[in-house]
């Protein structure tokens, strides 16, 4: 066993590190959030400049082969810097899943300009009414001509605002197939709104998309097994955004117990507080080591270990997320329901993590189902 | 021991419901029932609508306009109120600066103020908190120095106080104020109410995490405010403030709109589905719900036990205030929190204009997610419940130290 990270995984740590603290502090953030785009093309720019858009890739294709624990250390940094830019949709999500189930010839397409930062993608698989069953597909591929029409809406779809291209999950005779859709192709079209956490997303609508059949992605009615994958890199992923978003509630929380003072002394000092800030540490503790586990094992080529230990990890960390969250809010006051401090959005990023991709209900229940079956 | 209603009690919940049924305006219980964001004047209008029907002040002396009403009347007509989607009536005016006026105010303010609060014509807000001085009141600093002169004693105020509740839109403040730095803290604070047109008063909005504007910074610059608009002795202030405390239990815990959004979220979970079922068929969701509603079930008998319990003047004053207060906090988080958990992928839109009384829904989203927009900035708003009024923390200090004596 070795807990350790690499001696590069350690600097790509702090790298990340001081881009947040020079170059995206909370309150250009908090701009960045109003802004029509909702994130900085500059940030993405640097990911692109730090290999961190590169990283699940292979090296063939201009990727650093990185591993999901390389992932861990770069969403727990963006969870500190409160990062709005897309790189789940775009890196972990659908880069994750034209890795795993594209051509060659789409892998040699898209992933340079993934890793490069020229390309934005999002996912559009969920769909109203189906919560978060990955099977319920109601959106239709009929074949037309060479290739497929589409037709169906999507809710919610994470980062679409500013994708150049979708992946749409649709049903064909077969089962559910992946399509790469242009986000401007005729007959799609976007409502985009902001997120809770300042973040941008959009339903979509999809009426007689005509797509090539170059853009299918994997084997035709096999898109299921590559979409489970997909949202498990990504489930991973954001527990380790989680426990990065927790880790930085405790230290402002820590900071704030030592610093604001009533009845005459630092607040730290009552004792019903102290106990409240170690149950967060032992939370946060706790969380961490979930989060190592669904990274270690997400890499797995066995799907059932993978999607158990994921499933466990999102049940486990939205227990402790909701905690650490609550209470650090609590612990401040009323300056933990204001807009204008980090703490606030810290607890908003954290809530929003837990309604996306499934909520702790949905993974508790995946995971006691495993219980059945062993 | 009898749970029910009697007879008297039952009919006076119809007459409250007739009321309501006849005087609520549909276009202000719409937007309360929808979670919109209500404007200055749904408050003033509905306070107005009460006060022609004598029911003003429930709560009051029969003297100054009271019903007269007893605890148990006063429950019924919240809880009708609140489930029939009846704004609620600020505490501010009412319940707060109100009780002080009748019970220390002079007969001169007792008439120039409660009328004008009964009536809606005054908004009231309050000022106790400071930048430095929230769970620990009685550090306040705002300033107040008496000056004697020739046209009328006037008091000079400096200083600021924050949180503002609704400040935005009040005519009035109370404040405690700072007239002696000698002895105990406690015993060099006043009670002074304060026009806000006075010169030298700024308001600046604090806006919260659901991105409204709900409370301020007030701040004061060498306001000159009468003499004769200090309630009671000068510093004594905090005993009125206490006296508040101890009296102000009814509504504390908000049974009744727990009651509302309990059926709101029962709701919500039939028209949200899963894979084709109701989200309510969920045994795991559906459980939670059965949760907060036996805390709620519990909640309401003790609200009423402690109520009934209320014209037994041998009684000393006993925890009851701050269990009400903490556990109608956390049920009403807990509410707030499954709503939103409910909406599934629908909890993430920030939809700002959906809170909009004109907003019926967007035709580019699916139909049932117009319930939506309003329930994740709930969530996130409610968590003031457990921090403002004596943070639960300080009640369960008050339970654990002047109750229990540890
Ligand atoms: C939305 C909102 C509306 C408000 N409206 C008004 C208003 O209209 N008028 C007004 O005057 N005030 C208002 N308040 C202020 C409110 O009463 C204070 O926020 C509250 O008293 C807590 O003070 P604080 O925010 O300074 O927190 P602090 O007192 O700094 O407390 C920080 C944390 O320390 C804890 N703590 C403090 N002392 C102790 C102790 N001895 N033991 C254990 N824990 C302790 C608290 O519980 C809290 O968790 C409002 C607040 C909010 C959030």
């Amino acid at each position: 066993m070795d807990f350790n990270y690499t001696e590069e995984q350690l600097a790509l740590q702090d790298t990340l590190r001081r881009f947040y603290t020079r170059d995206y502090p909370f309150e250009h953030r908090r701009a960045l959030a109003k802004s029509a785009d909702g994130f900085d093309r500059s940030a993405w720019k640097a990911f692109a400049d730090f290999g961190i858009l590169a990283l699940p890739f292979d090296e063939e294709f201009g990727g650093l082969n990185g591993k999901a624990v390389d992932a861990m250390l770069v969403m727990e940094m963006l969870g500190r810097g409160l990062a709005l830019e897309p790189y789940v949709p775009t890196v972990v999500l659908c880069g994750g899943l034209i890795r795993d189930a594209g051509s060659a010839a789409q892998k040699a397409e898209l992933l340079p300009a993934i890793a490069g930062g020229e390309l934005m993608l999002a996912l559009a698989h969920y769909e109203a009414g189906a919560r978060y069953q990955l099977d319920q597909v109601a959106t239709t591929a009929t074949v037309s001509g060479a290739g497929w029409q589409l037709d169906g809406a999507k809710a919610v779809v994470l980062g679409a605002p500013a994708a150049d291209r979708l992946i749409v999950s649709a049903r064909d005779g077969k089962g559910i197939s992946l399509f790469l859709v242009d986000a401007k192709a005729p007959g799609v079209s976007l409502r985009a709104y902001p997120t809770q956490d300042g973040a941008r997303a959009a339903d979509i609508k999809l009426s007689g998309v005509q797509v090539g059949a170059a853009a299918l992605i994997g084997t035709a009615g096999g898109g299921l097994a590559v979409i489970e994958r997909a949202i498990d890199y990504a489930n991973a992923a954001l527990c380790a955004e989680a426990v990065g978003i927790m880790s930085a509630l405790n230290e402002v929380t820590l900071e704030y117990l030592k610093t604001r003072k009533q009845f005459g002394v630092p607040i730290g000092k009552f004792q019903a507080l102290q106990h409240r800030m170690a149950d967060m540490v032992i939370a946060t503790e706790q969380a961490r080591s979930m989060a190592t586990l669904a990274a270690v094992r997400v890499d797995s080529a066995d799907a059932a270990e993978r999607s158990r230990a994921v499933a466990a990890a999102r049940a486990y960390i939205g227990a402790q997320a909701r905690l650490v969250g609550q209470q650090a809010v609590q612990l401040h006051g009323g300056m933990g329901v204001v807009d204008e401090l980090n703490v606030g959005h810290y607890f908003k990023r954290l809530t929003m993590i837990g309604l996306s991709f499934g909520d702790a209900d949905y993974h508790l229940g995946r995971f006691s189902d495993t219980l059945l079956a062993a | 021991m009898d749970l029910n209603f009697t007879a008297e009690e039952q009919s006076f919940r119809e007459e409250v419901r007739n009321f309501l049924r006849a005087r609520l305006p549909a276009e202000i219980s719409r937007k309360v029932l929808g979670g919109k964001r209500l404007a200055k004047d749904d408050f003033v209008r509905w306070q107005k609508i009460l006060h022609s029907q004598g029911w003003g002040a429930s709560g009051w002396p029969a003297a100054f306009g009271g019903t007269g009403w007893n605890a148990v009347q006063q429950h019924i007509f919240d809880e009708e109120c609140a489930d029939a989607g009846a704004p609620m009536q600020l505490p501010f005016g009412l319940k707060m600066v109100a009780p002080v006026i009748v019970a220390f105010g002079n007969p001169a303010q007792q008439q120039r103020f409660l009328p004008r609060i009964i009536d809606g014509t005054d908004w009231w807000c309050q000022g106790y908190s400071e930048p430095g001085s929230g769970s620990d009141l009685a550090s306040l600093k705002m300033r107040a120095q008496l000056v004697k002169s020739g046209d009328g004693d006037h008091y000079v105020v400096n200083g600021q106080k924050t949180w503002t509740t609704l400040g935005q839109h009040a005519d009035w403040i109370f404040c405690l104020v700072r007239t002696s730095t000698e002895g105990r803290q406690q015993e060099g604070i006043s009670f002074l109410l304060i026009d806000m047109k006075t010169p030298g008063i700024t308001v600046r909005p604090i806006i919260m995490l659901d991105g409204e504007h709900e409370i301020n910074e007030v701040w004061f610059e060498e306001v000159r405010v009468p003499a004769e608009n200090l309630i009671g002795e000068e510093n004594k202030g905090w005993t009125y403030a206490k006296f508040l405390l101890g009296h102000e239990r009814t509504g504390i815990a908000g049974v009744g709109r727990s009651k509302r959004e309990l059926k709101k979220l029962k709701e919500i979970a039939t028209k949200e589905t899963a894979a084709g079922r109701p989200l309510i068929e969920d045994q795991r969701f559906r459980d939670r719900i059965a949760l907060v509603e036996l805390e709620l079930m519990a909640l309401e008998i003790t609200n009423l036990r402690v109520i009934s319990a209320e014209g037994d003047k041998k009684r000393a004053p006993g925890p009851e205030a701050s269990i009400l207060k903490v556990k109608g906090s956390e049920i009403q988080q807990m509410l707030t929190e499954l709503k939103m958990q409910a909406l599934g992928h629908y909890a993430l839109p920030w939809l700002d204009e959906g809170l909009d009384a004109d907003w019926d829904g967007d035709a580019a989203m699916p139909a049932y997610a117009d319930h939506a927009p309003p329930l994740s900035g709930q969530y996130f708003n409610v968590r003031k419940t457990t921090i403002y009024g004596g943070s639960n923390e300080i009640q369960k200090n008050i339970i654990s130290q002047m109750i229990l004596g540890l």
